[in-house]
């Protein structure tokens, strides 16, 4: 028939769940896990925006950094990007557990990632009462402050996330080795914000 | 079983779930996407009246060259507004509503692809919403909806920060929006239905879907860095704190010029469903049209300094962007073939929907071709900045979001409300919009010619005459509305009942009941056709052949142009 690219076995009506079953959640295929990888990209763009905003500052500017910028120190940040790049394998730790079925080995991971996370939020408030220029001080300054602080911001977020997860662990049952959702999508949005770091270290720590 | 056999089992299957919604439901946090897409379409009809008296009152202002009706800081406050308000809270949000309502039923899914976060990005519109146009009673902005930095930084820091923060609002609800078409797209469609197979309404959402998702955030990061210049005085923008508005502009135009895409292609989408129904012929290069899109999304997204040529950007770069600005043109005028080969030698019904089609391909035609003007540098620094660039943009604007939107609600309003519309109420809104539209915005490209600039409240005596007619297109735009208020409430309340398929469409969406059942269909539907395979004549067992030919000599088959390509032939 023409117009017709039709595989007979998809026409078998049988494929669909009847009325009542599909009512429940359950019977609904899972998209979760496509929605974050978009949800991330999307928000990668934002960041792309503020970079590539540095960087045009950086080339239409007569000089840069603009007169008065002081060296930055690179032993702390240096560190703080080890822990945090050190945190996506343990977090995948996690992930791996769960997916043994090992509640226990998940929890132990995760809060090892949360506690790494605080770590380097700490870290960069410590970096931040140190630094001998303010958020006004001049444009690398504010920029510094504005990236930063807005890849803090997302740190923080992936704390939560992580902490969500381990509070949902000990509801029996919540997460196995079929079910854990939830797991992957915060050491996804974690892996995102290691990713950007490393970005962000090179441009404003190394390239500076 | 034959494929008809199945088709009519389809079909004919009686629906055990409740069609009908209480209206509470439509006030409330409902995750339902008909509702979510009904909820999306009544609100930015609402901010649609409030920019259009907005809109009235600025022309009634414009109607003498002194400043009498409404003093100049208030003419900057309302077209501020208006601009915003019809951008982010009408076209926007009315082609989300549409994409609610239609995306799902059109690919045979029960729902969204997450109903929860869906409803979530609906219910931030309002709130912003009112905000933003509640600021024209503290203080509203004044900076345009462009909002350039440093005029925005010292032209009311209330009223700036408002806007700063309803589109930040209302730019995420655009990106949640996004990842639920796009992933309900992708992945949620009966499992018969390729990518090919698919209305071409789902083509043009997946296409403005992917330009929301890469141009939005990157609003979001510009509107972050001028809240920091606004509110905590760091200085990105700000050329006397050694910043650089012009980083502005590129950020700001890296989201908002794609935004024009994200504002057309779903009413391109939507007359793609629209012209083939009621010229009752397969619609005419089915995957010129699908692609083109898709091309228009990739083009859309490195044309954007095209709106700053005036701002001393280097001429190679004026170049690149003047050349990509005139492809674009291609994939949209492929479309335009497409169409009106889709009508050609069809069995037109001119009814309401599709006047309204017809419509605004004429109107859109005429603000494409003054876009390639614009697009070329040297005429570009002639008009910058004048009224020539408000009648190329109300062109596409209007005559192509505006009149697409009324076109679709005129095509779905019998699938949404199970009942039909009033045609001779509806025939006269059409008439009264199409004379009003071109009666407010064609003197404008005499003005913008001739010299007037756009955004100011006083003018030269000598501009009055032309002035006076594009007040009184507006007024018959305000008038125009009237009969479309009454035909949507009287219809929607006791309108002729429709019947599940009234335009004997071919798409899923009119194989269910009207309005569909809450969970949209009792057995999935079964893709046997394509979507635009009208004159195939065994579509429908009961319906008179002659309903269901064309006057084409024989009924085409498939999504390829040679056996579409007979149309008119």
């Amino acid at each position: 028939m023409q117009g017709s690219t039709i595989d007979p076995a998809k026409t078998d009506l049988n494929y669909h769940h009847d009325g009542e079953a599909a009512a429940h959640h359950e019977e609904h295929p899972d998209h979760r896990l496509f929605g974050i990888l978009v949800f991330l990209a999307a928000e990668s763009m934002i960041f792309a925006g503020l970079f590539v905003a540095y960087l045009t500052f950086r080339v239409v500017q007569p000089v840069w950094p603009p007169e008065g910028s002081p060296e930055l120190e690179l032993l702390l940040p240096g560190i703080n990007t080890l822990i945090l790049i050190s945190s996506s394998f343990v977090i995948h730790r996690g992930d791996t557990a769960v997916k043994q079925n090992n509640v226990a080995g998940l929890r132990l991971w995760f809060g090892l990632s949360a506690l790494m996370g605080i770590i380097f939020l700490a870290g960069q408030v410590y970096e931040y009462s140190n630094l001998e220029f303010g958020l006004k001080s001049n444009l690398f300054a504010s920029t510094f402050y504005v990236l930063t602080g807005f890849h803090g911001l997302h740190v923080l977020c992936g704390v939560g996330l992580i902490g969500a997860v381990l509070l949902r662990s000990f509801k029996k049952g919540h997460y196995s080795s079929q079910h854990h959702f939830g797991v992957e999508a915060a050491e996804l949005y974690w892996h995102f914000v290691d990713v950007i770091w490393i970005i962000l270290f090179f441009l404003l720590y190394l390239l500076h | 079983m034959t494929q008809a056999e199945m088709q009519a089992s389809a079909t004919q299957s009686s629906y055990s779930v409740p069609s009908t919604r209480k209206w509470r439901d439509y006030f409330s946090f409902n995750s339902d996407h008909k509702v979510i897409g009904i909820q999306y379409l009544v609100t930015s009809f609402f901010f649609y009246l409030i920019g259009g008296v907005f809109a009235t009152a600025m022309r009634t202002e414009l109607a003498t060259p002194e400043s009498d009706f409404v003093n100049p800081e208030m003419y900057n406050n309302l077209l501020t507004l208006h601009g915003t308000i019809m951008i982010f809270l009408w076209i926007i949000p009315a082609g989300s509503g549409l994409a609610n309502y239609l995306i799902p039923l059109m690919i045979g899914a029960r729902d969204m692809a997450f109903p929860k976060l869906n409803a979530l990005a609906f219910w931030m519109i309002p709130p912003a919403g009112l905000v933003l146009a509640g600021s024209l009673l503290i203080d509203a902005p004044q900076a345009g909806w462009t909002s350039y930095p440093p005029l925005s930084l010292v032209s009311g820091k209330v009223g700036e920060g408002i806007w700063i923060f309803s589109l930040l609002v209302l730019g995420t609800s655009s990106i949640l929006g996004a990842i639920n078409f796009l992933v309900t797209i992708l992945k949620m469609r009966v499992p018969s239905m390729g990518l090919n197979d698919m209305p071409l309404f789902c083509w043009s959402m997946l296409s403005a879907s992917g330009l929301i998702l890469i141009g939005t955030p990157v609003l979001a990061g510009a509107l972050i860095l001028l809240a920091f210049d606004l509110l905590a005085g760091t200085a990105f923008f700000n050329p006397t704190g050694g910043g650089d508005p012009i980083v502005y502009q590129h950020m700001f135009w890296f989201y908002s010029h794609p935004a024009v895409y994200i504002m057309i292609l779903p009413l391109f989408g939507a007359l793609s469903e629209i012209l083939p129904v009621h010229a009752r012929k397969p619609i005419f290069g089915y995957r010129a049209i699908a692609y083109s899109s898709v091309a228009i999304s990739f083009i859309g997204l490195i044309v954007w300094a095209h709106h700053m040529f005036t701002s001393g950007t280097p001429a190679w770069l004026r170049m690149f962007f003047m050349i990509f600005t005139m492809i674009i043109a291609v994939p949209t005028g492929i479309k335009i073939f497409g169409w009106l080969a889709t009508v050609w030698g069809g069995k037109i019904a001119l009814n309401s929907a599709m006047l309204f089609g017809l419509g605004m391909i004429s109107v859109f035609v005429i603000g494409g071709i003054s876009g390639v003007m614009v697009a070329a540098v040297p005429f570009d620094i002639h008009v910058h900045d004048t009224y020539f660039i408000v009648a190329h943009l109300h062109y596409v604007l209007f005559g192509g979001s505006v009149f697409g939107i009324y076109g679709a609600l005129y095509h779905w309003f019998p699938k949404m409300t199970g009942r039909m519309m009033n045609e001779r109420l509806g025939i006269l809104h059409f008439v009264l919009t199409y004379m009003g539209m071109n009666l407010t915005f064609m003197p404008m490209h005499e003005l913008g010619l001739i010299g007037m600039n756009r955004r100011i409240a006083v003018y030269n005596p000598e501009f009055q005459p032309l002035n006076i007619l594009c007040t009184i297109g507006a007024f018959t735009l305000a008038i125009s509305t009237i009969p479309f208020l009454i035909n949507a409430g009287w219809s929607w309340i006791a309108g002729k009942p429709a019947g599940d398929n009234p335009w004997r469409g071919l798409t899923f969406e009119w194989q269910t009941s009207s309005p569909p059942p809450i969970e949209n269909f009792d057995l999935l539907p079964v893709l046997n056709y394509g979507p635009y395979d009208y004159g195939s004549g065994i579509r429908f067992p009961g319906e008179e052949i002659e309903d269901e030919e064309t006057n084409m000599e024989a009924p085409p088959g498939g999504f390829m142009p040679p056996s579409e390509s007979r149309a008119g032939s």
